[in-house]
């Protein structure tokens, strides 16, 4: 590290729309600060690009805090660029050489169409969440919040894969774009906990057919989205959602 | 205009038990015949689509972002409030509500605020209920901590990532009503205007983001739920997008906005860097608990810190200030947001500041880590640590964090009575975008339990009361002229922007605007300034509307001229924060007139004179807006000077 700025050289997928066939446009940046994010970096391409009477590049974040996982750029291809555990809203310039290239796509996937230049549509993972990733509660219906007391490992555990995004990273990693690291975060977090226990066997079903349905590849275990996951969720609940998957087949009645 | 808060009669812990049991009702047969529009799915929107929903209404709920998931609440990183009294430790509905009435220096209406705390219990039950992963004891029931220099411990949460958690509750609830076809859900979807029907509101017309087409969309009921303004300031904790277009339309549709001045500056945020920055991050208040405030005694030690020529360490013990113990003896570094943020500016504008721009102040755990060790510091903050130290590349196991205060919520918002509607019939607000139950300061853990409070236990009911008239209404079209004028409008306006093509960019004047309001309209004000930064906006403003320049058409997805539609409202609802500000004679809770302090430099309220709400009217751009005054009675608490001494 050390210098303050740097200058760079930005290779840049472009596409007007999802039916447009695409293309790198390369760029370059002088002056970056080695303090920005890397979304701050795109930020001032793109204030000159504005300047220059050119068409910004379109790309999805919001809170740039690295929580609500809209931030999606394939960076040096790695999903999330090259530090891990790390979205691309919380990666910063300083990791990055000066003069060096960056190569900067869209998340690639079937069920992710391309929108404009790095947006793409994930509105499949809404569709998988819509199909079970809940417990049918009303409002109104609840008991009181210590009625069942729940141990602190379960809770945790549950946490953990809780914390999932939803940013797709996974599904980009994945060369068969599978979506199993995603479904089986949801999957776990209510398998692991005592009000998830009704409709466990329901759900399990019911998200993994809508995966299927909605085109999401096979998972063949390579742990390319573990290795991307900037939540850091473990391939582990992929193996507990297998099991969940498998007994649940084999229940009479489904 | 006369307004009418709508509070129900009978004693205070009474009104709403009393008034849920008499409300009017909306029969299940006849709620399949309402549609009801939420645009938002925030905490606040969210719990109401999806109970809105349960209850039988037909609702299309709105969100920009790409999934309903992704709304600001998610940020939310330290607790939620709920007056269980878990920890035997003395809390009540009445304490939890005392505690909010005076954080918000009693500028907020009683009757709210206490069916606030009343209902905030059920918010954790049904949470729970949903599967959310709240922090636990060992013996498995739920923990809480102190929040916000609260005296009891009644904040539940879930790591650092409470809002997340109560997000996505809320949106699995939502997402089960989507799949039974309750909920029609909008994303990538941007409300840019109401549409009024014979004095009432009747729909909206949204933006389909990704095609730029313009919709119309009718309902019996409107419901804003759309986060709050800070960004208004630019720079501030709030996610790029949120904005103040949904509420700024329904305002300029003759809904009164309240207290638009009531802005939280949050004191521990990460210092600005450079002038790329697009927005501060929030570390945190739980820092506090543990982390000491301080800068060195002379301006030579920070001026040779702000050069790297000194290190933290560097500075001995008897030349440092521990400025908030030394104030505050009773409170120290656990003082409210808006004592601790003056109190910031204070040390840096007197050139003590530790940052090579001058403003920052040292968050230091040295002596926390001696004390209890770096395990247990490591346990309590461990996540936020890490988050610094990827931000800033520093280490605060090792040298102190650097903070500075940071624009982070507003309290002010759509003027809404006690059934939560705005002064439209038919036009309601909740969540941040209201104006409601926190005053002039809100209290650490208490937006999300105000959003779910909203959209889970309050606008369920109190639509009724509304809806009630509605059931003969029929499917309302959207081919009467009120929908084909809005939307006209719409594409005026639009056109408009477009066809400027100027030289400057959307973000520029965002970024200018940002620079005038919080010079002028930030953590001190006072008349001069507030008069200066009027003509400021209005300058801006006119440069804005004749040299911005619009990449792209309307007819595709472009996110420079949905950033253009947001700015443009901001440069107008600056302005209105001015003029609030200006005629708020007082201090009083976030809001600091530098002409009325008390000997020793702290607020100073003026309870004769100012125990209002400023309810707002829209005047068109060129007049003045009208102020209406909803005068505050107090029967439950007596208004006192606060103390933190
Ligand atoms: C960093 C941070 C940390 C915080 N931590 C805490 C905490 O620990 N405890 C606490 O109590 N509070 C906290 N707060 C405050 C709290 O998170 C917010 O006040 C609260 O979540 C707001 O919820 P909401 O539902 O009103 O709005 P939001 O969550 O902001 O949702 C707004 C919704 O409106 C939609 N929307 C906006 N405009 C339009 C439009 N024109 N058309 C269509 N849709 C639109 C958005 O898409 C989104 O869905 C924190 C805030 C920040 C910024
Ligand atoms: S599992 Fe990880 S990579 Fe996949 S969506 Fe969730 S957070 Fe993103
Ligand atoms: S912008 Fe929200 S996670 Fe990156």
């Amino acid at each position: 590290m050390g210098k303050e700025n740097i200058g760079l050289t930005l290779k840049v997928w472009r596409q007007k729309n999802e039916a447009d066939k695409g293309h790198f446009e390369t760029y370059k940046l002088s002056e970056v600060s080695t303090h920005a994010s890397f979304l701050e970096m795109i930020d001032v391409l793109n204030e000159q690009l504005i300047v220059e009477g050119k068409d910004p590049v379109a790309f999805d974040h919001d809170c740039r805090e690295g929580i609500c996982g809209m931030c999606s750029m394939y960076i040096n291809g790695r999903a999330h660029g090259p530090q891990s555990a790390t979205t691309t809203c919380q990666l910063h310039m300083r990791h990055f050489n000066d003069g060096e290239t960056i190569t900067i796509e869209p998340w690639r996937a079937a069920p992710f169409p391309v929108i404009k230049d790095l947006t793409v549509d994930r509105s499949a993972f809404d569709q998988i969440m819509a199909a079970g990733g809940y417990v049918s509660v009303n409002t109104g219906n609840a008991p009181d919040g210590n009625a069942m007391p729940i141990p602190k490992e379960d809770a945790d555990e549950a946490f953990n894969a809780a914390a999932c995004i939803g940013c797709g990273a996974c599904v980009a990693a994945c060369k068969n774009a599978s979506a199993m690291l995603f479904v089986s975060a949801k999957v776990s977090q209510y398998a692991l906990l005592p009000q998830g226990q009704p409709e466990r066997k329901e759900r399990v079903l019911k998200m993994v057919a809508k995966m299927d349905e909605l085109g999401f590849g096979n998972c063949t275990n390579t742990g390319a989205c573990e290795a991307e996951c900037p939540k850091g969720i473990s391939i582990t609940n992929i193996a507990r959602l297998n099991r969940e998957f498998l007994s649940a087949s084999l229940t009479p009645g489904h | 205009m006369k307004l009418d808060a709508k509070i129900p009669a009978g004693a205070l812990p009474e009104k709403w038990t009393k008034y849920r049991s008499t409300v009017r009702l909306v029969s299940p047969a006849n709620k399949r015949k309402i549609d009801i529009i939420v645009v938002g799915t925030g905490l606040a929107g969210a719990s109401a689509a999806a109970s809105l929903a349960e209850l039988g209404y037909k609702v299309k709920a709105f969100c920009f972002q790409d999934s309903p998931r992704r709304a600001h609440s998610i940020a939310a990183q330290g607790g939620i409030n709920a007056a269980k009294n878990y920890q035997n430790d003395g809390d009540s509905v009445f304490r939890l509500f005392y505690d909010t009435i005076k954080g918000g220096d009693y500028r907020a209406r009683e009757a709210n605020v206490h069916r606030l705390a009343e209902v905030s219990g059920s918010i954790i039950d049904q949470c729970v209920a949903q599967g959310v992963p709240f922090a636990r004891e060992y013996g498995g029931l739920l923990d809480n901590r102190s929040f916000g220099g609260t005296q009891v411990s009644r904040t539940f949460y879930a790591r650092g990532q409470t809002g997340q958690q109560l997000l996505l509750g809320a949106y699995s609830a939502l997402s089960r009503q989507i799949e039974k076809g309750q909920v029609e859900m909008f994303s990538r979807h941007e409300m840019v205007e109401v549409v009024m029907v014979d004095g009432k509101a009747r729909g909206i017309i949204a933006r389909d983001l990704v095609s730029g087409k313009l919709e119309r969309h009718s309902g019996h009921a409107v419901v804003i739920a759309s986060g709050g303004y800070g960004n208004v300031f630019y720079l501030s904790t709030n996610a790029m997008g949120s904005n103040v277009t949904a509420a700024w339309k329904a305002h300029k549709q003759g809904a009164l906005f309240g207290n638009p001045c009531f802005t939280q500056i949050h004191p521990t945020c990460l210092p600005q860097t450079g002038e790329y920055q697009s927005k501060l991050t929030l570390m945190s208040e739980s820092l506090r608990n543990d982390g000491r405030v301080w800068v060195p005694k002379t301006k030579e030690d920070a001026k040779a810190i702000q050069e790297g020529r000194k290190k933290a360490s560097d500075i001995a013990e008897a030349d440092r200030d521990y400025y908030l113990e030394r104030k505050y003896p009773a409170f120290g570094n656990l003082v409210p947001r808006d004592v601790a943020s003056r109190a910031a500016k204070e040390a840096c504008d007197e050139g003590r500041g530790v940052a090579p721009t001058g403003l920052a102040v040292f968050l230091d755990f040295r002596d926390a880590i001696n004390r209890l060790g770096k395990d247990v510091i490591s346990a309590r903050y461990g996540n936020l640590f890490e988050m610094y130290d990827k931000i800033t590349g520093d280490n605060p196991y090792e040298t102190p964090m650097k903070i500075y205060p940071a624009v982070h919520y507003t309290m002010g918002g759509l003027w809404v009575d006690y059934n939560l509607m705005t002064t439209v019939p038919g036009l309601y607000a909740i969540g941040e975008a209201n104006f409601s139950d926190h005053g002039a300061n809100r209290l650490g853990a208490s937006a999300l339990m105000q959003g779910l409070a909203d959209g889970y236990f309050v606008l369920p009911y109190t639509i009724g009361d509304y809806l009630a008239d509605e059931i003969g209404t029929g499917k309302i079209s959207t081919d009467g002229d009120a929908f084909v004028q809005a939307e006209q409008i719409v594409t005026e306006r639009q056109k408009r922007l477009m066809g400027i093509k100027g030289k400057q960019s959307v973000e520029s004047f965002h970024r200018r605007l940002g620079k005038i309001m919080w010079e002028y309209c930030g953590m001190a004000r006072n008349e001069e300034g507030l008069t200066k930064a009027r003509d400021m906006i209005r300058a801006l403003r006119d440069e804005f509307w004749s040299d911005v320049r619009i990449p792209g058409t309307m007819e595709e997805f472009n996110p420079e001229l949905d950033k253009a539609g947001r700015v443009a409202d901001f440069l107008e609802l600056g302005e209105l924060m001015v003029i609030d500000a200006l005629v708020r004679k007082e201090s009083c809770g976030g809001h600091f007139r530098l002409e009325s302090q008390t000997p020793e430099g702290e607020a100073k309220r003026d309870d004769d004179n100012f125990a209002f709400v400023s309810a707002w009217e829209f005047n068109g751009l060129e007049g003045d807006p009208i102020l209406h005054q909803e005068n505050l009675e107090f029967e439950a608490v007596k208004l006192t000077q606060r103390s933190y001494k």
